[in-house]
């Protein structure tokens, strides 16, 4: 049996409080230059949350706009104002700061998140008004705790403290006094994690339109880790954000891998499927808050907003084959290799060619690539180029050495068989996993017949190995209906055991006779 | 003379430009000694 | 540049001698390439890291200038490198590297 994609959900959250507390670039110089003009400029270089809204790159993210209508845009687009400013989006939605720490503190089961008392009474009507809350989740909110005392845990107890428009409304408590894998700044990360994970896999599965008692895995591929000091990446950020969605058939697990992690995830769960082990898989991940500004010194030394203000999350709905939605296709699989090595082309190859030679496709029979979907809206003034289009232009220039373009053709290449990046650099966010909801659309509607997902990781920043990583899959149109389209049903199988048995049955008297 | 043989090589390589253990291989090639080899990652 | 980065070739160059000491970069443009090179020639101009202020001096190279691709093994680098020019803008590198060695080096 064939997997399909039968949903996906996109999310993003306006976390501009969390770019000056938490990004990692940002604690990083409030130590090594607490007085540094960088850190005094930044807050006048955060965006509020219209002009979020109104990002282009955001809408697109929550497929109000297309990926082609954001190419036509000339950029950079940081100066532009996108003509839909919704909120909510045909894959998901924009939440701002205010909600999303009501919606931590839903997603708190230990008691560690507080929130000051008259920040609740001002939100929560907000949060209940969101169409994707229900009523579990709005009645794990509690009223909320006094200010000062707030103010006293975080001066006292080491408490992570939360803010909204520079002011503390609450905080995360640690959850152990000695052991750091549980210490408020970690659990703070996490719930992050969790608390985006949970609205992406909710708008996931309002998407699919399936009902949330048909999940029965889950499959998270963000890049944090759960524990404690006996195993510090123990899990299981799945099950945990599954119990607070409220998919209460579905166990799950995590799975690792950097920036590759999406792409491994997908596979994982198009096989689980296919094998008929799981009938329903959801890949998730909820989103990063270190690298929220990490290129932040670049973009206020060039004057622009703080563009990594988002936090991200994604979710996608794996069922059996409906003879309706996109297939995954397990024969077309890419891997980097441990042999592979880390040259350009030797990576390429490993992901994008080696597969498709195995089933005897040219590069130019995938209509459209996706390999990393960063927005170089926020990469290209940080110094590291527009990633998508340097995918497309190695991709292409493989093409060339194949032989199946011409080197004059090279720089065609990537508008006809490429995508303008849109994504948060959320790192595993970004990996080639942002347009499996709008590769869906499209091969639904006859628009495309192969689209190519790839990911990448970047092991090498975990120090376990200098390897780089990747994986890559196809998603086809559906081929339809498997048991018509050459497989055989249980009834079928029934009636031709029936047959063969009359047949040796018949042969048995001709003998006796 | 060269510019590499003999001398002791620091790579600082590029995750979207060539990759440390790719420079590696050419350093090693002209004749140098690589003492540091590295990939960052602005993404 | 990483911070961690910057302090390793800190440390080499007072090991070795800053004159024995060449860096390779391998960076996506010329603008990241220029100012890594910075970094290790006139010290880190985004004054967050260990190379602040110090000046070492050191022989810098992008791996894709040619004066330095021409000391690899040419099938080498065919396999290694080769590809990323088509992708890369080498014109670009090459100038804002020179620029700085020119500015900066002192081997």
């Amino acid at each position: 049996m064939k997997s399909v994609i039968k949903g996906a959900g996109y999310i993003l959250v306006h976390t501009p409080d969390m770019v000056l507390r938490n990004g990692t670039t940002q604690t990083t110089e409030r130590i090594v230059n607490p007085d540094s003009e960088y850190l005094k400029e930044l807050p006048s270089h955060l965006r509020s949350f219209e002009q979020a809204l109104s990002y282009w790159p955001n809408q697109v993210y929550i497929g109000n706009k297309t990926p082609d209508e954001l190419s036509a845009v000339e950029q950079p687009w940081h100066d532009k104002v996108c003509d839909v400013n919704a909120r909510n989006g045909k894959f998901g939605q924009i939440m701002p700061q205010e909600e999303f720490l009501l919606l931590m503190q839903s997603c708190d089961v230990f008691d560690l998140v507080k929130l000051d008392k008259d920040f609740v009474a001002a939100h929560k009507a907000a949060l209940a008004a969101n169409p994707l809350m229900d009523e579990t989740i709005m009645a794990r909110i509690n009223d909320g705790v006094d200010g000062a005392e707030i103010a006293r845990l975080v001066s006292e107890e080491h408490s992570e403290g939360l803010y909204d428009h520079d002011k503390l409304v609450g905080c995360v408590n640690r959850a152990h006094d000695i052991d750091v894998n549980l210490s408020a700044h970690v659990m703070h990360e996490n719930l992050v994690s969790k608390a985006s994970s949970v609205l992406a896999l909710l708008s996931a599965v309002k998407n699919a339109g399936i009902d949330k008692n048909e999940v029965e895995y889950v499959i998270d591929c963000a890049e944090e880790a759960c524990g404690d000091m006996n195993q510090r990446g123990g899990g299981n950020f799945a099950k945990s954000a599954a119990e607070i969605a409220g998919l209460m058939s579905a166990t799950g697990s995590d799975c690792r891998g950097f920036c590759a992690a999406p792409a491994h995830a997908m596979i994982e769960a198009a096989a689980l499927v296919a094998s008929g082990a799981y009938q329903t898989v959801v890949v998730t991940a909820g989103g990063c808050t270190a690298k929220l500004g990490m290129n932040g010194k670049d973009h206020v030394k060039k004057g622009l907003p703080i563009l990594e203000d988002m936090i991200g999350g994604f979710a996608v709905v794996v069922t059996r084959n409906d003879g309706v939605n996109p297939e995954i296709n397990l024969d077309l699989l890419g891997r980097h290799c441990v042999g592979t090595g880390s040259a350009p082309q030797a990576v390429i190859s490993s992901l994008v060619t080696a597969p498709l030679d195995r089933a005897g496709l040219k590069i130019t029979d995938i209509d459209k690539y996706s390999p990393e979907m960063q927005n170089p809206d926020i990469t290209k003034p940080a110094g590291a180029g527009d990633v998508p289009l340097a995918n497309y232009k190695m991709i292409a220039a493989l093409a060339v050495k194949r032989g199946e373009i011409e080197k004059a053709d090279l720089m065609k290449f990537p508008v006809e068989h490429g995508l303008t990046g849109w994504a948060p650099t959320q790192g595993h966010i970004p990996s080639g996993v942002p347009y499996i909801g709008f590769a869906r659309e499209d091969l639904l509607a006859g628009k495309l017949n192969r689209v190519m997902i790839v990911g990448k990781g970047s092991l090498f920043l975990g120090r376990m190995t200098n390897l780089f990583d990747g994986v890559s899959f196809v998603i086809q149109k559906n081929s339809g209906e498997e048991t018509a389209a050459g497989g055989v049903s249980e009834e079928q199988v029934k009636s031709l055991i029936a047959k063969a048995m009359k047949e040796f049955a018949a042969t048995l008297l001709a003998q006796t006779d | 003379m060269g510019i590499l043989a003999g001398k002791k090589v620091v790579i600082i390589g590029d995750r979207d430009g060539i990759p440390g253990q790719a420079i590696e291989a050419c350093a090693k090639s002209a004749g140098a000694e690589v003492v540091f080899s590295s990939t960052e990652c602005f993404v | 540049m990483d911070l961690e980065n910057q302090k390793r070739v800190k440390e080499f160059a007072e090991q070795y001698g800053p004159e024995n000491v060449v860096v390779l970069l391998g960076a996506s443009e010329g603008e990241a390439s220029g100012l890594a090179a910075e970094t290790v020639t006139n010290g880190d101009p985004t004054y967050a890291g260990p190379l602040t202020g110090v000046q070492l001096g050191l022989k810098v190279y992008h791996v894709c200038e040619p004066e330095i691709k021409a000391e690899f093994d040419e099938a080498v680098y065919d396999e290694q490198v080769s590809m990323m020019e088509m992708v890369l803008d080498v014109d670009d590198i090459v100038n804002e590297m020179t620029a700085i060695r020119e500015q900066y080096c002192k081997y």
